[in-house]
């Protein structure tokens, strides 16, 4: 994880069984394992009142099965986060008080579906995280406000105006992501050396 | 020092008796001024002369926060209490002029929630009657449930029950009538906040049904009003001020240590808020904590004390102060 400079910069935890009437994840391929880890450290019956949600990605068919295998009383299997997002919304939408937030994967995955959650009135403490994988971010630009995904480099390019970003940890929960500022704003020419700063 | 309270000075302006138990007291400012402002849920601390005796006392502001030409309190009267019910009851009248403090909030709502469930036992419905007015006025989503001890004893239940009809549910004690807790906390939409304020075990039983069902902590807000409970005298050495002082059997330390011309902080006086936490020096006896601020490690530790409603029993013991 990287440095904290900012403190906005988010902060992840590891899962931990809650007390509560339902539990609903929302993993990646390699967040998949946080919760494979955490059901290890939980109490007998404890996924038969809970709804994951998988976005598979490229992610092995290793890790469906082993979700599965869990019980869980519903779970989904999707591409991307976009395919998952109506389904989670959905679900906070019917959901009442006593529903669990359990997040884990790679950034991206789990500020986007905690925006979901904190659009249901969910505050982003009361939420577990687990930060797995990839450091890739999800990048804001601030000149043209498009948003970037994955991005691994430092400065970065936007891939709607094309300015060259440096990318701050300066992080926002309201569009989860970070903030990119033009890199080189004074002297377009200027190219300083780009590095792969989150792989 | 009452951290944060600057003082104000009022006059009594009306004294109105509301039922058996409770009376509900006006004040204005001597100067003719208002108010300073503030949010459903603060409180004040009235001071009392009693004679030799100064009482300090916390009531919840009841008043609507929109209009702060007058503070509103409610007092139960406390027979077996310490007198400061008393004397608001007994010797309080219209054109006394008194000091309250600056109003602080230790319970306020928390303005993010998608919908507020208050629950008030017997007088701790007062902050409610502020905060539901200060939410009604925003088309804030709430649902107040009151429970009392008989109907003649639902103080403003009637009053609230004209307000806001069917978003107050009342429950009579002596009709067997009871919260079914888990169903109401089961039931609560997404974004729902809890406010509890009442008698301790209400508070208890509400926090604890409320982490059992999957409420995160930060969702579930309470106020108690503890008075400090009486015990044995015992003697304190003040370090840093360097007096010994005696803790009546009816006084609590944070008194004494006011009486002794100490200027400690505080704000709820009611060992929640954490304002006048003491470091202990040195100690040879038992503590007695009767706080709800520090942690239980705290209180094993023998290395901190809350002076406002805690005590001690022992040979010794040396505060810094």
């Amino acid at each position: 994880m990287a440095a904290k400079s900012i403190i906005s910069r988010p902060v992840y935890g590891t899962l931990s069984p809650q007390l509560g009437r339902h539990h609903l994840f929302v993993a990646d391929a390699e967040g998949a394992r946080a919760i494979s880890d955490m059901a290890a450290k939980a109490p007998a019956g404890f996924f038969t009142d809970a709804h994951i949600i998988y976005i598979a990605g490229s992610g092995s068919e290793a890790n469906v099965v082993a979700l599965e295998a869990l019980g869980p009383a519903q779970f989904y299997q999707g591409p991307s986060f976009a395919s998952a997002l109506p389904r989670l919304k959905q679900t906070l939408t019917n959901a009442h008080m006593g529903l669990r937030v359990y997040l884990a994967g790679t950034e991206g995955l789990i500020g986007q579906a905690m925006q979901a959650a904190l659009e249901a009135g969910i505050d982003h403490t009361s939420m577990l995280t687990e930060h797995r994988g990839s450091l890739a971010r999800r990048m804001q630009c601030v000149h043209c406000k498009g948003i970037t995904e994955n991005v691994t480099t430092q400065p970065a390019a936007c891939s709607h105006c094309g300015l060259l970003l440096l990318v701050r940890d300066h992080y926002s929960r309201r569009i989860a992501a970070f903030q990119g500022v033009c890199i080189n704003a004074e002297d377009r020419s200027e190219i300083p050396p780009i590095e792969e700063a989150f792989p | 020092m009452s951290t944060g309270t600057t003082k104000l000075d009022v006059v009594v302006s009306d004294v109105v008796p509301v039922n058996d138990l409770v009376t509900r007291f006006h004040f204005r400012r001597r100067d003719g001024q208002l108010l300073p402002t503030f949010s459903g849920g603060a409180h004040v601390v009235v001071e009392m002369r009693d004679g030799e005796r100064t009482r300090l006392n916390p009531y919840s502001l009841m008043g609507s926060p929109l209009d702060t030409r007058e503070y509103t309190i409610s007092v139960r009267r406390d027979d077996v209490g310490r007198g400061g019910s008393l004397f608001m009851h007994n010797q309080v009248r219209p054109g006394l002029e008194m000091v309250v403090s600056y109003p602080v909030n230790l319970f306020s709502l928390d303005l993010r929630a998608k919908k507020h469930l208050m629950l008030a036992g017997g007088i701790g419905i007062t902050p409610f009657m502020a905060q539901t007015t200060q939410l009604a006025a925003e088309g804030g989503n709430f649902e107040l449930h009151y429970t009392c001890r008989t109907a003649s004893l639902g103080t403003y239940a009637d009053v609230l029950r004209e307000r806001y009809d069917r978003r107050v549910r009342l429950y009579h004690d002596d009709l067997g009538e009871r919260i079914e807790l888990d169903r109401l906390l089961s039931s609560q939409p997404l974004g729902t906040h809890l406010y509890v304020c009442g008698p301790a075990g209400m508070i208890g039983w509400v926090r604890d049904r409320a982490a059992a069902l999957g409420w995160p902590s930060e969702t579930v807000h309470f106020e108690h009003f503890a008075a400090p409970q009486p015990g044995a005298p015992f003697d304190v050495t003040l370090a840093i001020s360097g007096k010994t002082i005696r803790v009546g059997e009816q006084q609590s330390l944070l008194e004494a240590i006011e009486a002794a011309g100490v200027d400690p902080p505080y704000l709820c006086r009611g060992g929640v808020c954490g304002q006048c936490e003491t470091n202990v020096i040195s100690a040879d006896g038992k503590f007695i904590h009767n706080d709800h601020w520090l942690t239980e490690e705290e209180h094993r530790s023998g290395k901190k004390i809350m002076p406002c409603v805690s005590r001690f029993e022992g040979r010794s013991l040396v505060l810094e102060r």
